[in-house]
């Protein structure tokens, strides 16, 4: 039916059968198949909560929700809620504030100083705490460490924001007539509200989330309640359904965080490049009230881990430094770090490529599935993962993949958020030049696409490592046994009170994540927002 | 024979009707230009060509190849079609050689020496193989892309405003150095720009787009001369349009009485004149008289704003007449105006003047 084609070279270019629907291409089709496919799956916590609440129907459900223990547990986690998430914005917006506009002496050392309490785990955080005052417990020691622990994740967008944010607004808000303070309040703090909201959410679904920090500390949250049932009662429905309230939890606090963002959108307006931001020179009695804030929250955040790490490893002396155990041990951890990595930039590849070139209505639903099942607490994704897994997929419970699948469901958004930057700066005009010469469209998507958006996408498996070796709880539950990362064998040394033995694995694991830490602090600074 | 051809192409994009039943044969081993204002649909027509996008209807043959029809359509890859796009679109993580070499085999012994040879075609200097896209200048830049484009050899080749990125000097330079080596390799090339000087010098076949429509297409000068309506005449360059009552091969209008092309047009219409057919004249009585209202002086030429006077109190047409820069006289000067050649009378095409 063709006629010949008189040039020998494309006498094997056959047409294909003409594409049809959403993408004009076979790749095109093959990536939203793909992309459903991973959404799919990041809906299976969902699934898992709605499946169980059917199953265990509302008589019962009414039975084991309506009691005063869930009660406690509900007032426990919104005080906590309540107490630190002020703090941590008031703190990371002072700090803020301080490193960005202000002449404090060493700035930049400051800013470094505020980012890196991120390089210490949370649990290492309140063993640090414990170790220092046995008796702190409750909900004072769960703010006090929890502020500590967690406001570098409002300092870090608070501060990328101040950074760009266009001077000449505040200008024209002081030749109007305003205050500094009244340009600060009315100008300057609500164009910093997306980022306020967006780490305060970060920090809000942290408190959900956390095992470990509370455990250590004896503050009863749902997390706590959810892994101490599991341990006495396995996989039965107090547990499940413990799981399906702090699941609510954490969607109404997605919700209430997209309502407090509204549809405002902060951009500037106008062309040319943004002046240098203005630096407020500080009267001496604020610089040194202003020092003595960096100073006392520089001592709590890092002098007290490093202090109570330093002082058990003089004491342990030679004797904790167990390597057939901790070598292991590190294998493990940066072996699972690197598959989980791997995998989940992969599974990210085809939603980050689909909202670059193919925006639409169902790429978003797709993209939104996977934020969903990534703001649940690591128990929930752990729980419905052991159920699914005992039910329908024998083979692969209590192994490595189940493991790897639930690092999948948690870190995706981190992978995707990096991998998204990084092929947005790769043209889709260069990977129609490589097809034009000759390339099939996946292997143009590989040599060009691919190879322009690599260092953005080692970036995100970077942070996705980072998550991975400080990954607690759902490793506790899910890992085959015999499994020892670093993070679970520093549980299993502490939960035998052998506070030396542990120390060397806080320290590995706050080693491993420095440079990681060191990568989040350079990019803020590149990058604005969530 | 033709090379290409482009039969009742459609396509859409949501409501925005981007191409409307174009067709158009493009033969072999000419320079086809397409031009038009932004958003005509000339971009459109070249990524389908390319086939980056893919009509709603319609078929696109290459060398009696069918490459798109109503169930079939060759992928990008394997047409072998060159394409320069406006930016160049060079690799950033590749070397220009590297770059020039992407459409050639990998593991080919001659590899080198093509690249060598395809550097030199575009007089680029062979010490910059080993530069970066970044180190390179915006002409340099179309250079290599152009040099990566025809390293495979192509049936066809796609220029989309490659030139426009570049400074005026430059411009022409890069201009008469592509055409010059696209005719030299035999190659038939497509050119896609909004600048109609730029189409007019580069163009041995043009076709004029509007609104998604092929308006016109033909040799350049033909166009120029006998513009399809008056859209398409101001497009092409300034020109003097006026009403007029046509009688056996002559038009009466404010110029007085001017030969036209036609001689089957009879009744009022519209007739079109380019500024250099207008020639001043200082002799008293000849041609018509006007009235200078305005100099724009540009160097070698000046252009002259003349309000034309039928009538010694009425204020006529004010048109543009070109003058040589240092004879131009003053405003408010009296002038006489005398015509060169014919009149082109203008069709009445009311669908398309929608703007």
């Amino acid at each position: 039916m063709l006629p010949e084609s008189s040039i020998p070279g494309i006498a094997h270019a056959q047409p294909r059968k003409r594409p049809h629907g959403l993408f004009k291409s076979r790749g095109g089709t093959w990536i939203t198949s793909l992309s459903v496919l991973v959404s799919l799956l990041a809906l299976l916590p969902i699934a898992f909560v709605i499946g169980v609440s059917w199953q265990i129907g509302w008589a019962q459900i009414e039975a084991l929700v309506w009691r005063p223990r869930v009660g406690e547990l509900l007032v426990n986690t919104v005080l906590l809620v309540l107490f630190t998430l002020p703090l941590c914005v008031a703190l990371g917006i002072a700090l803020a504030w301080l490193t960005e506009r202000s002449n404090l002496p060493g700035r930049r050392a400051w800013s470094l100083l505020a980012v890196a309490p991120l390089a210490v785990p949370a649990f290492v955080h309140s063993y640090a705490w414990v170790s220092l005052v046995p008796s702190i417990h409750g909900l004072p020691a769960g703010v006090l460490v929890s502020v500590i622990a967690y406001f570098p994740f409002l300092y870090l967008p608070v501060a990328a924001t101040l950074r760009r944010l266009d001077p000449a607004i505040e200008d024209v808000a002081e030749s109007l007539g305003l205050k500094p303070w009244a340009v600060f309040w009315r100008v300057v703090l609500p164009q910093l509200r997306l980022a306020i909201c967006g780490g305060a959410l970060l920090v809000g679904l942290h408190l959900l989330a956390e095992y470990g920090l509370y455990a250590m500390i004896r503050f009863d949250t749902f997390t706590t309640a959810i892994f101490d049932q599991f341990k006495s009662t396995f996989n039965g429905p107090a547990a499940n359904m413990l799981a399906a309230v702090l699941a609510l939890c954490c969607l109404a606090m997605l919700t209430a965080e997209a309502s407090a963002r509204g549809h405002a959108r902060y951009a500037r307006v106008g062309s040319g490049s943004a002046r240098e931001q203005r630096i407020v020179r500080l009267s001496p009695l604020l610089t040194v009230l202003a020092l003595g804030l960096q100073a006392v929250t520089c001592v709590l955040a890092l002098g007290v881990p490093l202090f109570t790490l330093g002082k058990w490893l003089i004491a342990g002396g030679r004797e904790v430094w167990q390597f057939s155990e901790l070598l292991p041990a590190l294998e493990q951890t940066v072996l699972l770090g690197i598959a989980g990595a791997v995998l989940t930039t992969c599974a990210a590849v085809p939603i980050a490529w689909l909202s670059i070139r193919a925006p639409g209505r169902l790429q978003r639903i797709l993209e939104s599935c996977n934020y969903i099942t990534s703001s649940l607490p690591g128990i929930v994704v752990a729980l419905a993962l052991v159920t699914v897994t005992i039910h329908f997929a024998r083979p692969i419970y209590q192994t490595t993949i189940t493991v790897l699948l639930a690092y999948l469901l948690m870190f995706l958004p981190r992978a995707l958020v990096s991998l998204r930057a990084g092929i947005a700066q790769a043209p889709v005009e260069l990977e129609n030049m490589a097809r034009s010469l000759g390339r099939s469209p996946g292997r143009a998507l590989w040599l060009i696409t691919m190879r322009l958006a690599a260092p953005a996408a080692a970036a995100g498996a970077a942070l996705v490592f980072l998550a991975i070796t400080n990954e607690l709880t759902a490793t506790l539950l899910l890992a085959p046994n015999g499994t020892r990362t670093l993070a679970t064998g520093f549980w299993a040394m502490t939960s035998e009170i052998d506070y030396a033995a542990a120390a060397p694995y806080a320290l590995i694991m706050i080693l491993l994540s420095l440079p990681l830490t060191g990568l989040l602090y350079h990019q803020s600074k590149r990058t604005a927002g969530r | 024979m033709n090379a290409l051809e482009l039969t009742a192409l459609c396509k859409t994009f949501g409501t925005q009707q981007a191409l409307a039943d174009v067709s158009l044969a493009v033969p072999n081993g000419s320079r086809m230009v397409i031009v038009g204002p932004s958003g005509s649909g000339k971009t459109t027509l070249l990524r389908m060509i390319a086939g980056f996008e893919f009509p709603d209807s319609g078929s696109l043959t290459l060398n009696g190849q069918v490459l798109v029809d109503a169930t079939h359509a060759v992928p990008a890859h394997q047409r072998q079609i060159g394409y320069v796009p406006q930016d160049g679109a060079l690799f950033p993580h590749m070397t220009v050689a590297d770059n020039i070499g992407f459409g050639l085999a990998a593991k080919h012994t001659s590899r080198h020496a093509r690249i060598a040879e395809l550097m030199d075609s575009v007089a680029l200097d062979a010490n910059m193989a080993r530069r970066w896209p970044h180190e390179l200048s915006g002409g340099q830049q179309q250079r290599v892309a152009l040099a990566r484009a025809l390293a495979q050899q192509p049936r066809l080749m796609l220029l989309d405003e490659p030139f426009s990125a570049l400074d005026t000097g430059l411009r022409s330079a890069m201009r008469k150095m592509v055409a010059r080596l696209l005719s030299d390799a035999g190659i038939t090339t497509i050119l896609v720009t909004h600048d109609q000087s730029e189409a007019l010098s580069f163009a041995d076949q043009l076709a004029v787009m509007r609104q998604g429509r092929l308006v016109q297409s033909g040799r350049p000068m033909d166009l120029y001369q006998y513009p399809a309506d008056e859209q398409t005449a101001l497009f092409l360059g300034e020109a003097v349009v006026m009403p007029a009552r046509i009688e056996a091969g002559w038009a009466h209008c404010a110029l007085g009485r001017v030969p036209v092309d036609s001689q089957a047009n009879q009744g009022t219409t519209r007739i079109m004149l380019r500024p250099e057919q207008l020639l001043l004249s200082s002799t008293e009585g000849s041609g018509c008289r006007g009235v200078v209202t305005e100099r724009e002086f540009g160097g070698n030429t000046c252009t002259l704003t003349v309000a034309l006077q039928a009538d010694e109190d009425v204020p006529g047409q004010a048109i543009p007449v070109r003058s040589s820069g240092l004879q131009a006289p003053n405003v408010g000067s009296v002038v006489h105006l005398t015509t060169v050649g014919l009149a082109h009378v203008l069709k009445k095409t009311a669908a398309l003047s929608l703007s």
